[in-house]
């Protein structure tokens, strides 16, 4: 049986290793492909992010009864995220190397700080909370339709 | 029960906290550099002068101490889960006891006036106090401790030991008491301090950081769980082979055996950090890279220092290598990886706070600057420079002291003169930035 945990823990891995590609490439200034590869990215971790908030997060909230609690926080770090890649978007069309770098760190500061703290609190408590339904909750995630 | 409370960011202690210890510590390193400059090479000269200790105490109190202990109080909450209480008077209260405390110990080295060292004790002592006590109930409160957190209660357990050697040294200097062994205290003292307080701490916040911020592999589970443990163990050990080298007469050579033994470990972790970065998947490198192996090469040249002296004994009875390990130790390894930590900690929490006022106002019309606009890398990398030539001006004083000891006082002072600037631009930035929301926050039409 596979755990939320180890599931979501490898989705963050993922999602690190296109960002990683990305920011190298926008250092070398090769701008084509780091706007293909920031794109990737951008689907990557929306894809993940439409996992927790329509399907992960409400699961938690409905078991736990709390919704005003880490999953709300969750959210919250979530929008300064997407606030984040839209101004990244931007610094990438106007080829701003080092605008782009300086977002991309505070970016990866701020997503490695929440991949810990769903990674080592919240998937581990929802894996309680869900138990042997983990399967079919995973399922439902990965059918989750793409926002971006 | 299940435990939530490390997923509330209210918990972060308000950015003024942190801030006030970060700032202040640079203004110590001016003072060290400064120092160093005026007295030139008499400062070198053998690590019991008044010059010495207070450049020593300059550098680990005023410096180092500071900024691990801001650090501490910000990243308990990130970190462990766990805040600490009363946050904004355990640190408010302990910067204030600290401060005070390096500066008259200074006095009190100098001999400017009696009862000075009285005062230090007094004043140092109630500081940490007032700290450990703080970080202690933070820390003990978690239920399920992680290598980090285990590691963070033993670093605290050994500042302790240090604070309580400190004070009877201290004591034994103002002519309190009469301190039999002052080198062997002096050795103890110092080990815990360094090796106890400052390694232990900064292994175990690198269990955390290195993966974060350079998207690393993790550092290998049964070194996270033994080592710091070991090494702890390792520091009581060897206090007691302090003691029987002294007092019963045993072949100092189980002692050089067992610190040689403390500082593999530290190459252990050393290399496993390096090859940890090397291995990272970020693979742009910034300052606070440079910085993090320059600390880790330092941490082995130290070690093998240690290796060195087990092999070669004429080369520890030497006047200038304790004062060889202590520049590569604090100029080499401390210092760097602090800086480091500086350039990561400050331009996000900067960031961090403003952004999330301006979500909460919704200002969207105020853009807020990004971490490298807070601290440009040009700058940091200047200072990384600087910092640098600090340290080799410091290895060559040793050699040549006439012709570099003034040299490394200088770069020094430079290299904190333009930590400070970096770090008050940052401060500067996020406070007009900070205005510009709160008149936002006050103008419907702007939002």
């Amino acid at each position: 049986m596979s755990t939320i945990t180890d599931t979501m823990a490898r989705d963050h891995r993922r999602c690190d290793e296109i960002f990683s590609t990305a920011e190298e490439q926008v250092a070398s200034a090769d701008w084509d492909a780091a706007s293909d590869v920031f794109n990737r990215f951008r689907q990557a971790t929306e894809h993940h992010f439409s996992m927790e908030e329509d399907v992960l997060f409400p699961e938690f909230e409905s078991r736990t009864g709390q919704t005003m609690g880490p999953t709300q926080m969750m959210r919250m770090e979530h929008i300064q995220m997407r606030q984040l890649f839209s101004d990244m978007e931007r610094a990438l069309t106007s080829r701003d190397r080092d605008g782009y770098l300086g977002l991309s760190e505070t970016l990866m500061m701020i997503m490695q700080q929440h991949n810990m703290k769903e990674e080592q609190m919240l998937y581990p408590m929802t894996d309680q909370v869900i138990g042997t339904d983990a399967d079919d909750v995973l399922k439902r995630m990965e059918g989750v339709e793409n926002v971006a | 029960m299940l435990n939530t409370a490390g997923l509330s960011l209210e918990q972060a202690p308000p950015i003024s906290i942190p801030f006030r210890f970060f700032l202040l510590a640079p203004l110590f390193g001016i003072a060290a550099g400064a120092l160093l400059l005026a007295v030139g090479e008499e400062a070198l000269i053998s690590r019991w002068s008044p010059v010495t200790l207070a450049l020593t105490h300059l550098l680990t109190l005023g410096l180092l101490g500071l900024v691990m202990c801001g650090a501490m109080l910000q990243i308990l909450p990130v970190i462990a889960g766990s805040p600490v209480p009363r946050v904004v008077l355990v640190g408010t209260l302990s910067h204030l006891l600290l401060v005070g405390g390096i500066l008259v110990l200074q006095g009190g080295f100098f001999g400017l006036g009696a009862g000075l060292m009285e005062l230090a004790i007094a004043l140092l002592g109630s500081g940490f106090l007032v700290f450990v006590s703080g970080v202690s109930v933070a820390l003990w409160r978690v239920r399920t401790p992680s290598p980090t957190i285990v590691g963070m209660r033993l670093a605290v357990a050994a500042l302790v030991v240090t604070v309580v050697l400190g004070t009877l040294l201290a004591g034994g200097y103002a002519g309190l008491f009469r301190i039999a062994g002052l080198a062997g205290l002096t050795d103890t003292h110092l080990a815990w301090g360094l090796a106890g307080w400052i390694g232990l701490l900064l292994m175990s916040v690198s269990f955390q950081v290195v993966p974060m911020f350079q998207v690393t592999p993790e550092y290998p589970v049964w070194f996270r769980r033994r080592v710091p443990g070991a090494l702890f163990v390792g520091l009581l050990l060897w206090l007691w082979l302090r003691y029987a080298t002294l007092q019963l007469g045993w072949s100092p050579l189980w002692e050089t055996l067992w610190s040689a033994s403390i500082g593999a470990l530290f190459a252990l972790y050393a290399g496993i950090t390096l090859r940890l970065q090397q291995r990272r998947k970020r693979r742009v490198v910034d300052v606070t890279l440079l910085f993090w192996r320059l600390a880790m090469v330092c941490l082995l040249l130290l070690s093998g220092a240690l290796v060195a002296v087990m092999v070669w004994p004429d080369l520890g009875s030497n006047t200038r290598f304790p004062l060889f390990l202590g520049i590569v130790l604090l100029l080499g390894v401390a210092l760097p990886a602090v800086n480091s930590m500086l350039y990561k900690i400050v331009p996000f929490l900067s960031w961090f706070h403003l952004q999330k006022r301006q979500l909460t106002l919704m200002c969207m019309s105020v853009p807020v600057p990004h971490m490298r606009q807070f601290v440009s890398d040009t700058a940091a990398r200047r200072q990384y420079h600087a910092a640098w030539l600090a340290l080799l001006s410091a290895l060559l004083a040793l050699i040549w002291p006439s012709l570099f000891a003034r040299a490394a006082g200088g770069l020094f002072a430079l290299s904190n003169l333009l930590l400070l600037g970096n770090l008050l631009r940052a401060m500067a930035l996020y406070r007009s930035t900070a205005v510009a929301l709160s008149r936002c926050g006050d103008d419907p039409n702007s939002h």
